[in-house]
């Protein structure tokens, strides 16, 4: 089970991509901002793209009354997030080194992988609950106060994938290089999984 | 892909293009693609410029940023007089810029322009100029593309040529207007013989573009006119050229034209400045302003300084030379390799060339035609490298295109004349419109020229645009100088009276041009980085306000506790750090110009309240949607009143 063990170990590794890249991004652009507006969104917080663009997006929300990017303490999911991700990692690596001395059944690699789908399926449900917070819940002394056809509070949430029209502002919201290897790093370890049990099978007919 | 697929397409066009023209370039004058001299001045909405043109604006003292071809104006740098519009030269942070010995000077002349060099190239650094009234050299920041620096020159008047030597070591500024040396109360008749023509040489750091005189060399009184470096092989020495050998002092369009021949005169200054490092010259008195802004303080200072060390030429032998040259010249240009210095004698009919290795021949084996006052004067015949024949009439500054031609203005003739360096023929000759005072072709005054457009930069206007009264302005025209002949391409209207421009590659200075100045940079003296330490505070009459701007409010916005007769300081912080995010900053009543504060920087404004009210204050600079509510008051109560000071945003 050689194979599949270093496949499990690399793959479980390349989460640690994401204390180095960014996981997500969410880049505003307008008319009058030529250059984007753009966060960052790390496991451990949030940064602009360019060095005052956090300032820059709290000035153009604060007319529609929208919360501040929130600091790292801040948030509880700043604090947690580096944990799941590095525990997981880790446990991947263990589980890889066993797997590659035969110890475990390459079941386990499939285990670890759906522990991690719904660990990531709760972060992003997480995620897309402060989206949603971050674009409803606003400040009843809004400067400016725009309501849909229904008569509703605009909502200005952000998508969680994809493009959408904000007002004069176009939000683009897609996976950075820290999500990215992430996704390759758990295909990684289904490949594990695919190719240990072929390893298993092997051995056993010889 | 995208962008790989737009490059290709780009591409395609381009070769498509270069078709076009291989196919039509042999009618190019008269074909199809010259109906497209649109095309080719027309930079599309939202995209950029080939060249940054720096244009002097003479009388109006500043100097204004055109983009070429377009000729659109990007920008006007206030420099030497007040700007209402930027509050330069009237706010506190500013108005030092504009101390001189005589006193605070609101207006001045600006003349020369020319962009700092390294080894005889273009370097983007920094844009020095000049002004003729009151002497002064000025330095242009092109990463804030604001004035950094301005330094009076003594001992001096109508401070009108101009040079930069090829590794920006010195700048050159001469006496135009020939005075007692030093001043003193003496009669005018006496001017032969008694008056001076010091010229300057003022020393520039190549860390920070600072500037301090060196000394001056004590020249006999004519008239300087126009100055050039030398370059590549004359690199060390300077040409300038002088009018007015007859030392006349009234009616000077007569009497300074008799002589048959005034003079260039040829100094070697490397030799000038190695005396002087070792001891050499005369201190002599002298007071002159050195005013300098901090782009950190966002403040200027001036510092009075004393005393000059002179140098009598007569004591440096082998340093200064005079060349004759018909009749009142005026340009006097130096071409890329440094081997021809152009003079232009502007009562003749013909251009004078000189050969700088025969310059050299001449002074070597001692080939002198007579001295005036101690100073060998160069035997004409042998020094000349060529005469260019019935060029035009009134010929006075030539530029270069770093393909062996020369272009020529002449004033009288209203025309741009091509010439070649090899042959001193004339190549081609296009109409100006009109009286054509100076050109500029980008790199045109260094060892490398970029020859694809030339500048003429036109005295009279009349009837080219729509009139606009009895004043106009000068006017600018574009040719396209990349073909055998000359292409006029445009016309474009300029300010105040260009006496030189310099052109640059945008890309040798847009990348350096900053965006906002950072808020945890600023180090001015009363700047505050956040609302809560906004603040008011009283020092008997003084009344300091310590205030910040955002989008859409200042802090404070409601101030009480004023008297009539307080002296009020509003020192005001931009807070954004968003690019082209400026607030403006006006309040009824303020005997100045309003402040224009750029993001992160700080402004301070005197404001002396002279009647009891309550008087608001608001941001001039359309910064946001709600830039009409950013405004606020300010409560005026009698001299004698006991109303503490108070303040407020929003009630807190």
């Amino acid at each position: 089970m050689k194979k599949s063990g270093i496949l499990m170990i690399i793959g479980s590794a390349l989460l640690l991509g994401l204390f180095i890249y960014p996981l997500w991004n969410i880049e505003l652009g307008a008319p009058q901002y030529p250059d984007p507006l753009a966060m960052n969104i790390y496991i451990d917080g949030i940064e602009g793209a360019e060095e005052f663009d956090i300032q820059n997006i709290d000035g153009v929300n604060k007319y529609i009354g929208m919360k501040k990017i929130p600091k790292p303490e801040e948030m509880w999911e700043f604090k947690v997030f580096p944990l799941v991700i590095g525990g997981m990692a880790a446990l991947g690596i263990l589980l890889g080194i066993l797997g590659f001395f035969g110890k475990i059944s390459p079941h386990w690699f499939l285990g670890w992988f759906l522990l991690m789908m719904v660990l990531g399926l709760l972060g992003m449900y997480d995620f897309n609950n402060w989206l949603l917070d971050y674009g409803t819940d606003l400040d009843p002394n809004a400067i400016i106060k725009l309501k849909d056809a229904d008569g509703n509070p605009l909502n200005y949430k952000p998508p969680l994938l994809g493009t959408q029209q904000i007002l004069n502002f176009t939000a683009h919201s897609y996976p950075r290089a820290g999500a990215i290897l992430m996704f390759i790093g758990m295909f990684l370890t289904l490949v594990a999984w695919w190719v240990g049990k072929k390893e298993v099978r092997g051995r056993k007919v010889t | 892909m995208k962008n790989i697929l737009k490059i290709a397409a780009v591409g395609l066009l381009g070769i498509f293009m270069q078709a076009c023209n291989n196919g039509d370039s042999s009618k190019r004058s008269g074909g199809a693609m010259a109906s497209n001299v649109a095309e080719r001045v027309y930079v599309a909405p939202g995209e950029h410029d080939e060249f940054y043109g720096f244009f002097s604006g003479g009388f109006s003292g500043q100097m204004s940023v055109y983009g070429l071809p377009s000729g659109r104006l990007l920008k006007v740098i206030p420099v030497f007089s007040q700007d209402a519009e930027k509050g330069y030269g009237y706010n506190e942070g500013t108005k030092a810029m504009l101390n001189t010995s005589y006193g605070f000077v609101p207006w001045g002349d600006l003349h020369h322009v020319d962009i700092s060099q390294t080894n005889g190239e273009l370097d983007g650094r920094w844009v020095f100029t000049h002004e003729n009234n009151t002497p002064r050299v000025a330095r242009i920041d092109l990463n804030t593309f604001e004035t950094g620096e301005i330094l009076e020159i003594p001992n001096s008047a109508g401070n009108h040529s101009f040079a930069i030597t090829e590794n920006t070591e010195y700048l050159i500024a001469g006496t135009r207007f020939a005075i007692p040396s030093p001043q003193k109360d003496i009669s005018i008749d006496e001017m032969k013989g008694n008056f001076k023509g010091p010229l300057t040489f003022v020393k520039v750091d190549q860390e920070t573009g600072g500037m301090e005189i060196d000394f001056q060399v004590i020249m006999p009184g004519f008239n300087f006119d126009l100055a050039h470096p030398g370059r590549g092989k004359s690199h060390g020495w300077m040409f300038a050229t002088t009018y007015n050998s007859e030392e006349a002092s009234t009616l000077l369009e007569v009497n300074a034209s008799q002589n048959d021949k005034d003079f260039i005169v040829a100094l070697n200054w490397q030799k000038i400045a190695e005396y002087v490092a070792n001891g050499g010259g005369t201190k002599m008195e002298a007071e002159y302003a050195h005013n300098k802004f901090d782009h950190d303080t966002h403040t200027a200072t001036t510092e009075m300084k004393k005393g000059i060390m002179t140098v009598d030429p007569k004591d440096v032998p082998g340093a200064v030379f005079f060349m004759p040259i018909p009749k009142s010249p005026h340009g006097c240009d130096v071409d890329p390799t440094g081997e021809y210095i152009v003079g232009s004698g502007k009562l003749a009919a013909e251009l004078t060339v000189f050969s700088f290795d025969k310059i050299i021949e001449a002074i070597a084996s001692k080939d002198y035609d007579g001295e005036v006052y101690d100073i060998p004067i160069l035997n004409y015949d042998n020094i000349l490298a060529g005469i260019v024949k019935e060029p035009g009439l009134g010929p006075l500054h030539t530029e270069f295109d770093g393909k062996g031609n020369a272009y020529t203005t002449f004033f009288i003739s209203s025309e741009v004349v091509k010439w070649s360096l090899s042959d001193f023929q004339v190549i081609d000759r296009k109409p100006t419109y009109y009286s054509v005072g100076h050109l500029m072709i980008p790199g045109g005054n260094s060892q490398k020229p970029f020859g694809k457009y030339l500048v003429a930069m036109n005295k009279i206007t009349k009837d080219r645009y729509l009139p606009t009264g009895p004043e106009m302005n000068h006017s600018a025209q574009l040719y396209d100088i990349s073909g055998d002949k000359m292409e006029l391409l445009l016309d474009f209207p300029t300010i105040g009276e260009p006496h030189y421009a310099a052109g640059i590659p945008a890309d040798l200075v847009k990348n350096n041009s900053k965006k906002i100045y950072r808020l945890d940079e600023n180090k001015h003296k009363y700047a505050v980085k956040n609302e809560s330490e906004t603040r008011v505070e009283r020092d008997g009459k003084d009344v300091h306000v310590y205030m910040t701007m955002v989008r859409s409010h200042f802090a404070p916005d409601n101030i009480e506790g004023i008297k009539v007769g307080d002296k009020v300081y509003f020192h005001v912080t931009n807070l954004e750090q968003d690019f082209d995010v400026p607030h403006g900053f006006a309040m009824i009543g303020a005997n100045t110009a309003e402040l224009l504060v750029m993001p992160g920087a700080t402004k301070t404004m005197l404001w002396e309240p002279k009647k009891e009210g309550v008087w608001p204050l608001y941001c001039t600079d359309f910064c946001s949607a709600l830039h009409q509510e950013m405004q606020g008051y300010v409560r005026v109560s009698p001299e004698n009143s006991s109303i503490e000071l108070s303040w407020s945003l929003d009630g807190e």
